[in-house]
């Protein structure tokens, strides 16, 4: 097996909400690394904490202890401004419910994270079409997600995460809200985007036939890894 | 696509909403256009008033006239230019629904004094040769359909009587500020008649008009004519035409002040409004603005996109009701022409309709862009699906 460089390292980390004057642990002493590379896919019932963890290393969300590096930057250490930039260079979303902005064609909702780069209109519209060219949507670039079925809508949710060609890829339940045969086109083109791109994917799911796509597989229970962690290479 | 363009998509996405929130900024502005223009009007003598023209009355009341042969013991006051003297005759014209201002005045000296009120030299003459001729503001013989040459009647009611004027010019004035609905005739062709009818009101006018030859010598020249008349049988008060204007208007002044009271408080209610619909805007897309933050937006650019939306509708209801403030306040001026000569939308009102509705698309946008920027973006996101 080969030897990769890990991009993600996750050591200790702790995260807990507050409700009233309770507070509710939502993950304990997680420690993991993800390669560069990986595709990996957190597993998990609902309220275990895979989102949370999504979430944390996206950068979206903060946590009370514990290091999360991505690609040689601890991410505690950047302030909220600095946090956002970060992400707009270095995460891609993809989300359940594919929140494109609706009023917004397909190529202005792929453009959106390259207006925050120094990119000129040119520029921006070569990357568009070439991002919708992957997710083979060129011929509904300008239609309106309202004009779009759900596995396009969530093409184009994929298309917007790697426009900007992030370090990683972070997918919440990206087949929760489509039918079996969108699914497994998103699903295809996550593995493609993986193996072709060589981008790393993190993507929660509770559906074990998404989960397959996945190189690695982890558990997630009560906000602890769980021990019996599938690798499937 | 720019973030200008999703501000200007993001406002017609709740096309009722937002038409019916701009419908309530045209409304507004037009009602704080045409309030401010009321308060503007009730200005209108003030504002017109020189500088170089006094006032002098008798001391107790206006009511009370003075002695004609004050006239050239005031022209004798050092800085006095020139004299013109008057009375009120509020006569009406038909019968009392058609009311306007009419004066008797000392024709020569009265138009010289008011430069302002253009008049053809061949109208004028006429009107200097013709003892019963009078003259009429440009409005008001529109409004009254009278041409050079009618005979109009005024029925007097502090002077009893049918009163017969010939009209032989027709004023118009220099500005839009200058009241074109008012009525002169000759001083002396009201004397006359009162020496035959009411011989112990005649040589007697109700004002003087004192024009100085300086501005700066106004208040001086004012000191020194009413300390001619002082422990006469009829002390004067003399005052810069402003002032005794100004006197006119703080008789209403609580009128005024409760109007404008109200084009404040219709700015407050549209503030409410407007408030209300960019909250509702902005808690319906929270998760979007959370989307944009997770992409890298930044406080800066969602605030841009709320204020942008507020400002825009705000904008829009602005230049709505700024151009239907013109042909409302001249049907509204034409309507109340006899209590409002002045009726014009100041320069002054429409910067203000601007700066009111910059104001209140600010200030409605400011809790919206608190709340959508302070939202953590995992909380934002949970509002989704």
């Amino acid at each position: 097996m080969e030897y990769k460089t890990p991009l993600v390292k996750i050591k200790n980390l702790c995260k807990s909400y507050r409700r009233g004057s309770q507070i509710i642990p939502v993950l304990e002493n997680i420690t993991f690394d993800i390669e560069d590379g990986e595709f990996l896919a957190l597993m998990g019932p609902s309220g275990s904490g895979k989102s949370t963890l999504l979430n944390l290393i996206a950068g979206i969300d903060t946590f009370d202890s514990g290091i999360i590096n991505v690609g040689g930057v601890d991410i505690a250490t950047l302030s909220e401004t600095e946090l956002a930039q970060w992400r707009s260079t270095n995460v891609g979303f993809i989300f359940q419910f594919y929140n494109l902005i609706p009023v917004l064609t397909a190529f202005g909702n792929v453009e959106l994270p390259l207006l925050l780069t120094r990119l000129s209109r040119k520029e921006r519209r070569e990357h568009v079409e070439t991002a919708l060219r992957i997710v083979n949507l060129s011929d509904r670039m300008n239609h309106y997600p309202g004009q779009l079925s759900g596995g396009q809508q969530q093409r184009v949710a994929i298309a917007r995460a790697v426009v900007t060609d992030p370090t990683i890829i972070v997918a919440d339940e990206p087949t929760g809200d489509l039918d079996r045969i969108s699914a497994k086109e998103v699903l295809e083109l996550m593995d493609r985007l993986n193996v072709e791109f060589g981008k790393t994917i993190i993507m929660v799911t509770h559906d074990p036939h998404a989960a397959e796509k996945a190189r690695t597989i982890k558990h997630l229970e009560k906000g602890i890894l769980n021990a019996h962690n599938q690798s499937r290479l | 696509m720019h973030i200008i363009n999703l501000v200007f998509k993001n406002t017609f996405r709740h096309k009722l909403r937002t038409s019916l929130t701009i419908l309530g900024i045209v409304i507004v502005i037009l009602a704080f256009g045409l309030l401010r223009t009321v308060v503007s009007a009730w200005y209108a003598g003030v504002e017109s008033s020189s500088a170089s023209r006094l006032v002098t009355r008798n001391s107790i009341s206006l009511v009370f006239p003075l002695p004609l042969s004050y006239r050239e013991k005031i022209r004798q006051i050092h800085g006095v230019k020139l004299v013109s003297y008057g009375n009120w005759f509020g006569g009406n014209y038909i019968d009392e629904k058609n009311f306007f201002a009419n004066f008797a005045v000392e024709p020569a000296s009265y138009l010289e004094l008011y430069p302002e009120y253009i008049l053809p030299s061949n109208q004028r003459a006429a009107f200097l040769r013709d003892r019963k001729a009078a003259i009429a503001g440009q409005k008001l013989a529109i409004k009254y359909g009278w041409r050079i040459g009618d005979t109009i009647t005024l029925k007097g009611t502090i002077f009893p009587g049918n009163w017969e004027f010939v009209l032989r010019g027709i004023y118009r004035g220099k500005d839009k500020s200058t009241d074109e609905t008012q009525f002169f005739f000759h001083w002396n062709y009201l004397n006359e008649s009162l020496k035959k009818t009411m011989s112990l009101r005649a040589d007697q006018p109700g004002f003087y008009l004192v024009g100085v030859s300086n501005p700066n010598l106004a208040e001086e020249v004012a000191v020194a004519l009413d300390k001619t008349f002082k422990n006469s049988l009829a002390e004067t008060l003399t005052e810069t035409e402003k002032a005794f204007q100004l006197s006119f208007v703080s008789m209403s002044e609580a009128i005024v002040v409760a109007i404008q009271l109200v084009s404040f408080v219709v700015i407050v209610i549209i503030m409410a409004v407007l408030a209300n619909t960019m909250a509702m805007t902005a808690r319906e897309r929270i998760g979007e603005y959370a989307v944009l933050k997770t992409l890298g937006f930044g406080g800066w650019h969602i605030a841009a996109l709320i204020f942008g939306e507020s400002l825009f509708i705000s904008m829009i209801g602005c230049t709505f009701g700024i151009a239907f403030t013109f042909p409302i306040a001249k049907v509204f001026g034409d309507t109340m022409g006899t209590y409002f000569p002045v009726f014009n939308v100041a320069t002054k009102t429409i910067y203000l309709d601007a700066a009111v509705s910059l104001f209140v698309g600010a200030v409605a946008a400011v809790i919206p862009t608190w709340r959508a920027i302070k939202i953590r973006i995992a909380d934002g996101l949970r509002r989704i699906g």
